[in-house]
């Protein structure tokens, strides 16, 4: 009773508190009118590879570098996931949904001063969809549903389609599709991986490797009165201690990806009300993966035991404390329209809120698989504390609470992937971060290993496969969700090839005279800031 | 003296070819992909095409004989090519680095000695004084506190009581001699006083040896003031080994400063050398060992020459 009495008065306080946190915030953005000047310098924790937004896959390279591009859609950065356009004006969707017409804007200048038209977005996206030889595209596989892109005239640009995709639209606005200018391309298809030369907010002015990155406003920017800010440079700090200490001190006004909760009352700590938190769910995950071709996890009911151990709810309320583990959830994030609510998820093996009844079905099933003593074997991880190491030691404890002996093995990256691609292990944490809520982003990883690379846990199953191909052709959200559920239910439940233990928290203390930013589920999204202000 | 130098000079390339060969055969031994490091490493996903494509592109498709051979080939030209993970090439990769490497050891370097001649050779004077007791206590406490705990405690205590953090980016001292230094003298500082510590200890027990000499005791004998005795006499043979070991730290610095690097966040040869082992780039981690190998072999090269300078019963042979 007492217990219940806490939580209730936690559940009232904790939104209080969030309010009182986030309303001068809020409030103090839509009062105030954004002013123009200053340099925002901010933090990111590693260094751009090349500045190829479409061969690149790290924060690192997008925080710096997308304020210099522009894409044909965005994400609305005030009412995230709400698709709106960026060099598109307009755009149409054929009948049979197999053709998309995009009206390029008028008037959008490169920063060489050339104007973009409808033939740098076709260039742009032949590079991303079909490759030259020698081209990297990390986004390839994405559109290999595309069968041609055309450009009837210099406003109009048309992709049509092999068939039907949920995800098309919202793929286009993924924040690594730079438009590219198509002169450079056609001379040069790689100049992209050393030089920079967009359409964005803001211009290149230097680059220190390892060091920093400084920009200055694009003054012939197509929004007119934006960017706000004069320019912008970004630190390079690729450890944790001294990144905090950086916003701690105010030389750095934000780090966009965000800091755990220790870090946040640190900041919050030394700079008291002249900073304001920003929190958001987001769509990263840590997974454990099972090498399902290994004894005795080769059985279903060894694996349905070591979900069903781990308890969710109370790793929730636990790691949150100390850790960007926060949210329960099933193959999509909690919170996204088409995530599997709570009731339901509850009924999924493993995610259910009596953890004694569940630790007691376990021990039944180990006894069955002829495993009544528990076991021993090894759960690698990567040498990282936060999330992976906090929840490493967690799942252990919760696996020897059934009787499982669990020797915890962190890994430097190298040999941690290198593990995991030979099967070269029992038991592994996991993880998975993309850029926007989409199930063809998120159960893409549970699909088979032979179709995907990132399954780590050495299965084949053609049941979700094709479940997989016929949710990504859907586009009624509610026949969609259908079929999502009978993927993840397969995947979690009847037979636990792999599973999730929490999804992450994003937690971004700033500066409080940095305006126009919100936070987003995602660290990839809403980083051209052309919205940023500081205000005196 | 001009054949034992060229000698010398000679004898470094294969010691650096032997070091050449090592690192790269190891590098390949060690398990971790970049390509896969690249992608999977942040948790996205990558095709296989994009996967193979970028492994062509680095070469990595090639038999390992033929990309050494390549290697190899390149560094005799003095073309250490470009970073897998960047791009770029390794000069420029590098170049930015080495100003700040350079600088921070020679500043680490300059306190260290500052500190360490005057107190080893004061406490070895003064031994078993409140003075000798001192420095002792203060050398062994350096070598005690490792410099990143240091570090650490500078910039918590700046952050705590000042509100105020050194520059986060480097300034070169001829643009901006303040930005400079209130960046790099914290680090220099702190990275100085494990240094000076085993300079004093190496100062002090050499003086200790020498004042025992037959000859210092034959300059006392011959009424020399006791200043001349201790500075011309005892101190330039001791410093023998004190130079040795100056030498070999300045050389460990320029590329060993790894975790002091990230304690300050210094854009410097450590830290680059710790990320391209994590990203396993070859290529800039192969020119990164054989730099820091010719460094160390100079270094002792220079040492040996200012030894011989200092005793001339050194000869070269």
């Amino acid at each position: 009773m007492k217990l219940l009495i806490e939580i209730r008065t936690k559940a009232i306080i904790a939104p209080i508190l969030a309010l009182i946190l986030i309303t001068p915030y809020v409030f103090g953005a839509q009062q105030e009118s954004p002013r123009t000047g200053g340099e925002l310098v901010f933090a990111v924790g590693g260094t751009p590879p090349s500045y190829d937004g479409h061969r690149e896959t790290t924060f690192a390279m997008l925080h710096p570098i997308a304020p210099h591009y522009s894409t044909l859609l965005r994400f609305d950065p005030q009412n995230y996931p709400k698709i709106i356009g960026d060099v598109a004006e307009s755009w149409t969707i054929s009948k049979d949904a197999l053709t998309y017409t995009f009206k390029i804007r008028k008037g959008i200048k490169f920063h060489d001063g050339s104007e973009l038209s409808a033939r740098d977005v076709k260039a742009t996206y032949d590079k991303l969809v079909f490759p030259p030889d020698g081209v990297v595209s990390a986004r390839q596989a994405t559109y290999d549903l595309v069968k041609k892109i055309e450009a009837p005239d210099a406003n109009t640009v048309v992709f049509q389609m092999k068939h039907l995709s949920a995800a098309f639209l919202a793929n286009l606005a993924s924040p690594w599709n730079f438009i590219y200018k198509a002169d450079i391309l056609a001379k040069d298809p790689r100049w992209y991986e050393k030089n920079i030369m967009g359409t964005g907010p803001f211009t290149f002015v230097e680059y220190v490797a390892g060091s920093h990155w400084v920009a200055k406003k694009n003054p012939n920017y197509y929004m007119k009165g934006r960017p706000y800010l004069d320019g912008f440079k970004a630190v390079i700090i690729r450890d944790t201690a001294p990144r905090v200490a950086a916003v701690r001190s105010g030389q750095a006004l934000i780090e966009f990806r965000g800091f755990n909760p220790a870090a946040r009352d640190d900041i919050v700590k030394t700079a008291g009300s002249q900073v304001v938190v920003q929190e958001s769910p987001w769509a990263c995950n840590l997974t454990v993966a099972i090498n399902n071709e290994k004894k005795p996890f080769d059985d279903v009911r060894v694996r349905r035991a070591l979900t069903l151990a781990i308890d969710r709810w109370g790793a929730s309320k636990a790691l949150s404390q100390i850790s960007l583990m926060k949210y329960v959830g099933g193959l999509l994030r909690p919170g996204y329209e088409l995530a599997t609510p709570e009731v339901e998820l509850t009924k999924l093996v493993g995610f259910g809120k009596n953890i004694e009844a569940s630790r007691k079905e376990a021990r039944r099933l180990l006894k069955e698989a002829g495993v009544p003593e528990g076991f021993s074997f090894t759960l690698k991880n990567r040498n990282v504390r936060e999330p992976y190491e906090v929840t490493g030691v967690y799942v252990i404890d919760q696996w020897r609470q059934i009787g499982l002996n669990v020797n915890h093995v962190q890994q430097e990256e190298g040999p941690y992937f290198n593990d995991y691609r030979q099967g070269n292990y029992d038991a592994g944490i996991d993880f998975a971060c993309d850029f926007m809520d989409e199930p063809d982003l998120q159960l893409f990883k549970f699909v088979s290993s032979e179709k995907s690379p990132i399954n780590y846990s050495r299965y084949n199953d053609s049941v979700l496969d094709d479940l997989y191909e016929k949710q990504t052709r859907m586009t009624d959200p509610k026949e969609r969700s259908k079929v999502i559920r009978q993927f993840e239910k397969r995947v979690l439940d009847e037979k636990a090839y792999q599973f999730h233990v929490l999804w992450w928290q994003r937690i971004v203390p700033h500066w409080s005279k940095l305006k126009g930013w919100k936070i987003t589920s995602s660290h990839y999204v809403n980083q051209d800031l052309r919205d940023v202000w500081i205000a005196q | 003296m001009r054949q034992y130098i060229l000698k010398r000079l000679l004898l470094m390339i294969p010691t650096l070819f032997g070091v050449a060969v090592l690192i790269f055969f190891l590098l390949r031994v060690v398990p971790g992909d970049i390509v896969e490091l690249k992608y999977a490493g942040t948790g996205s996903y990558a095709p296989k095409e994009a996967l193979a494509r970028e492994r062509a592109q680095l070469g990595l498709d090639k038999p390992i004989w033929q990309q050494f051979v390549s290697w190899i080939w390149g560094i005799v030209r003095l073309d250490f090519g470009t970073s897998m993970w960047t791009g770029q090439p390794i000069t420029h990769e590098i170049a930015i680095r080495l100003e700040l490497s350079i600088e921070l050891a020679l500043m680490a370097t300059f306190a260290a000695v500052l500190i360490s001649i005057p107190l080893g050779a004061l406490a070895a004077v003064k031994q078993d004084t409140w003075i000798d007791y001192f420095v002792r206590i203060f050398s062994i406490a350096g070598l005690s506190i490792p410099s990143f705990w240091l570090g650490i405690v500078i910039i918590l205590t700046f952050i705590i009581y000042f509100r105020w953090l050194p520059p986060l980016t480097f300034t070169p001292f001829w643009v901006d001699p303040k930005a400079n230094l209130s960046q790099l003298i914290w680090p220099a500082l702190a990275v100085g006083y494990r240094y000076s510590a085993v300079a004093t200890r190496m100062t002090r027990s050499a003086m200790l040896e020498v004042l025992r000499e037959d000859y210092v005791r034959t300059a006392r004998a011959k009424g020399l003031w006791e200043r001349a005795v201790v500075i011309r006499h005892a101190l330039k043979n001791a410093l023998l080994p004190v130079i040795t070991v100056i030498g070999l730290e300045f050389a460990f610095l320029v590329g060993g400063l790894v975790v002091t690097e990230q304690v300050f966040n210094l854009n410097g040869i450590g830290k680059l050398f710790v990320e391209a082992i994590s990203q396993r780039d070859y290529t800039m981690v192969q020119s990164l060992v054989l730099l820091t190998s010719f460094v160390f072999i100079f270094v002792n090269f220079l040492v040996d020459l200012i030894n011989a300078y200092l005793d001339p019963r050194i000869r070269y042979r």
